[in-house]
């Protein structure tokens, strides 16, 4: 029966993190930015929370209470506090996720228990490369089959805490189809390069990964010999970097709705203008109605249905509104906006990335 | 818990009504559209079957009410059951349903409409069994609403209509003018309907003064003038009513007659009517938006044009960009009505929400047909197809049940948590 009200789980899992947000990640999110660096307490209350191994089926180690509505639910309100945070803290999905969706039944029993542990594993997944015209469904990265074995080639970049990774999940197209390769990260002729200066989101690192023809067991690709369902990984990436954008237009809304109630000009506060209220307006809407395209996708995940249509045309709306909200938000608070003392700038930037971030959220 | 299902018997109610739209109304839209004002005699025929047990079931179970509680003395309608409202998410369902078909014709349902939710948000039991009866039985009729006057649109709080009460007779005497009535001249006209009609009873208390009164059909004093020659949802008549000492009588007023300088009461009834109409306004809008987003995929795809959702924006042509655009547009405006409406299904308020959905609705529908047939090139803009049709009855969504404007500033005050006196 339809329905839009959280339950009580996903009620009080969201107020946990929403005060997990508030309290430890936004007094320190200018900072982190400034300094590319996220203090590792953050990290690790927010691993603390445990939202990835509630999903792991129990047999390997976690609660087996696996949803991608109720993902969603939790990506919008850590992404409220911090983008690079979320990513950060959702590296490890990375590679779970596919693991749980693809994986043969040998990679989960000897990779997903390590993502129930206490401590954050060290994984992380490469699929960007570093071109224009980059499109996850053509990848320039080749897995070539030679003699029982795969050779890697090929070169990434914004790879996710690729520095302290064990294990990365490596992208590359086999003849005309995306596969995925679990890579060691002390494979000959894996490098990890040097740490990308990107426009936003600089509290995370991410690196450059080149592979020069990397020797994988063909154990580790994923799924074994029919491979992944690569439809279905990139349906799950796109929910969650819808429900991170809604998170973060919702995070631009409400400080400049905060904003424009408090600023006063010509003896009133400018929210009591239409020019603004109406931009505010549009904006609480385009949230709302981005977080209900989320949730459908994610509810169609969830009953096994294919949803490539609805989060292909999720994935382009929310790139486009996320900028948009970053900016009125930004148009909002008039030049606060563009000083460094304010978040919203961060937010601008951040949001720009959404468009070259395909794949790099998964729930 | 977050679920997108609609319940099975409004899937199968669809399913019905799709019929109805294909055989009784798709066929005749274009003649409908350029013959304006003839009524949709086969959808008429075909849907009041359908009103009239409808209307049966309801009062049935309004009159059962009555039964078991006597007849009710503080004049206020029994307390709302809390459970699921199932009637609101059926009719507002079947509306985008209808408006696939056609929306000239869909606004010519005979059913109460307006005046039937009106009636039953502020009227007695009693009211509700002596009015709606008639929507049980005999001849096709309608019903209409009469808010909207030339000098009072959205404005409506200072509008100029006057109810004088008669000591001698207790009877209203309605004097004034109301503008753009949807079915009017079929509710007061050409059958035995009802239009409610609002009126100040007292210029001086501003919106406490506003109420609402029951027109009956064939009332002398009221004249109905003037069928509005539009841009489109040309099978709707739309007309203008003349109150020349109109007498109506005393307990045609809904709700409370009694004018109470704090109370907004009688101005609310009305304002409670758009949280549930324009999730409807809504509907009707995603469901024109609808049937041209479909035809214009089917019709592209016959051309050998099919939008691969897996290209990145280098492969992908600058016509499957708009495509995708158009379904974005569709599914975020369709979504926000879901939720409105599902709202009025859980008894929960949704003054906010319903006019986000129809801000939004009304811009997509807008946009949707707009670039429907911008795509189809010389075939779109042509009148041997509909396109161009749904484009020109798409435009009214953005305007009535409240302008865009309208309801971005409910939306803005809202979200602020402003008064009318603080944002303007």
């Amino acid at each position: 029966m339809i329905d839009f009200r959280l339950d009580e789980e996903q009620k009080m899992l969201t107020d946990a993190i929403a005060r997990y947000s508030r309290e430890m990640v936004r007094p320190v999110h200018r900072d982190a930015e400034e300094n590319r660096a996220i203090p590792s307490a953050v990290v690790e209350a927010g691993w603390e929370m445990g939202v990835l191994p509630s999903g792991i089926p129990e047999e390997y180690g976690g609660f087996g209470e696996y949803s991608a509505v109720t993902g969603a639910v939790a990506t919008e309100a850590f992404a409220w506090g911090d983008l690079a945070v979320t990513m950060s803290l959702m590296t490890p999905n990375l590679v779970a996720v596919p693991l749980m969706l693809s994986g043969t039944e040998a990679q989960k029993k000897r990779y997903l228990p390590a993502f129930c542990e206490e401590r954050m594993p060290d994984m992380t997944a490469a699929i960007t490369e570093p071109r224009i015209q980059f499109s996850p469904y053509t990848l320039q990265t080749t897995a070539v089959f030679k003699n029982g074995l795969y050779y890697l080639n090929g070169e990434k970049t914004m790879v996710p805490l690729a520095d302290l990774a064990q294990t990365i999940l490596v992208y590359a197209s086999e003849g005309s189809k995306t596969e995925a390769f679990l890579v060691p990260a002390d494979t000959v002729g894996l490098t990890i390069g040097e740490r990308d200066k990107l426009m936003g989101v600089q509290a995370l690192p991410t690196f450059k990964v080149s592979l020069n023809d990397c020797v994988i067991p063909a154990a580790n690709k994923l799924g074994g010999g029919d491979g992944i369902d690569f439809d279905k990984i990139m349906s799950h990436s796109r929910v969650a970097l819808g429900a991170a954008a809604v998170g973060m237009a919702r995070a631009g809304f409400e400080y400049a709705r905060d904003y424009a109630k408090e600023r006063v000009q010509f003896d009133e506060p400018i929210a009591h203008r239409q020019s603004i209220a109406f931009m505010l307006a549009e904006m609480a809407t385009d949230v709302d109605e981005a977080r209900l395209m989320v949730w459908e996708a994610a509810w169609k995940l969830d009953r096994g249905e294919d949803a490539v249509r609805e989060t292909a045309v999720l994935k382009r709306h929310i790139d486009e509104m996320v900028v948009r909200n970053a900016d009125r938000a930004l148009q909002i608070l008039g030049g606060y906006g563009y000083i460094r003392e304010y978040p919203v700038e961060l937010w601008l930037r951040n949001a720009r990335g959404f468009a070259t971030f395909d794949g790099l959220a998964i729930i | 818990m977050i679920d997108f299902e609609l319940p099975s018997f409004i899937q199968n109610q669809n399913q019905l009504i799709k019929m109805v739209a294909e055989q009784a109304m798709r066929p005749f839209s274009r003649d409908l559209d350029e013959n304006e004002h003839t009524r949709p005699d086969a959808f008429v025929d075909m849907t009041w079957p359908f009103t009239k047990e409808m209307m049966k079931r309801d009062l049935k179970r309004i009159q059962t009410a009555i039964d078991a509680n006597g007849v009710s003395k503080n004049g206020s309608a029994p307390k709302k059951e809390k459970k699921v409202n199932m009637g609101a998410l059926s009719l507002i369902l079947m509306i985008e349903q209808l408006s696939w078909g056609d929306t000239g014709q869909y606004l010519c349902l005979p059913h109460p409409m307006l005046a039937g939710a009106a009636v039953s948000s502020s009227g007695t039991p009693e009211q509700q069994i002596k009015f709606l009866s008639r929507f049980t039985e005999g001849d096709p009729k309608w019903g209409a609403m009469a808010i909207t006057e030339p000098g009072a649109g959205s404005d409506n709080s200072s509008m100029r209509t006057t109810a004088v009460l008669d000591p001698d007779t207790n009877e209203w005497i309605l004097n004034g003018e109301k503008i753009f009535i949807t079915s009017g001249g079929m509710a007061l006209e050409e059958s035995d309907g009802i239009c409610i009609v609002w009126a100040t009873i007292d210029p001086d208390a501003g919106r406490a003064g506003i109420k609402s009164f029951v027109v009956e059909a064939h009332n002398p004093g009221v004249t109905v003038a003037k069928p509005e020659h539009k841009l489109g949802i040309r099978a709707s008549d739309t007309v203008s009513l003349h109150f020349n000492n109109a007498r109506v009588p005393y307990e045609n007023l809904l709700g409370n007659p009694e004018i109470k300088q704090k109370s907004r009461k009688g101005f609310k009834g009305a304002m409670k009517t758009f949280d549930s109409s324009r999730p409807a306004v809504a509907a009707s809008a995603m469901g024109t938006a609808r049937a041209a987003l479909e035809f214009t995929l089917e019709t592209l795809e016959k051309e050998g044009v099919v939008i691969d959702y897996r290209k990145s924006k280098f492969e992908m042509t600058a016509v499957e960009a708009d495509l995708m655009e158009m379904e974005a547009r569709y599914k975020g405006a369709w979504l926000l009505t879901l939720r409105a409406t599902a709202q009025i299904a859980h008894n929960e308020s949704n003054r906010l929400e319903a006019s986000m959905c129809k801000f939004r609705a009304g811009e997509a529908v807008t946009w949707i047909t707009q670039k429907a047939v911008e795509l189809l090139g010389p075939l779109g803009y042509s009148r041997d197809m509909l396109v161009e049709k749904w484009m020109r009855d798409a435009k009214i969504n953005d305007i009535y049940e409240g302008t865009k404007q309208i309801n971005q500033l409910i939306v803005a005050r809202s979200i602020l948590g402003y008064t009318r006196r603080e944002l303007k």
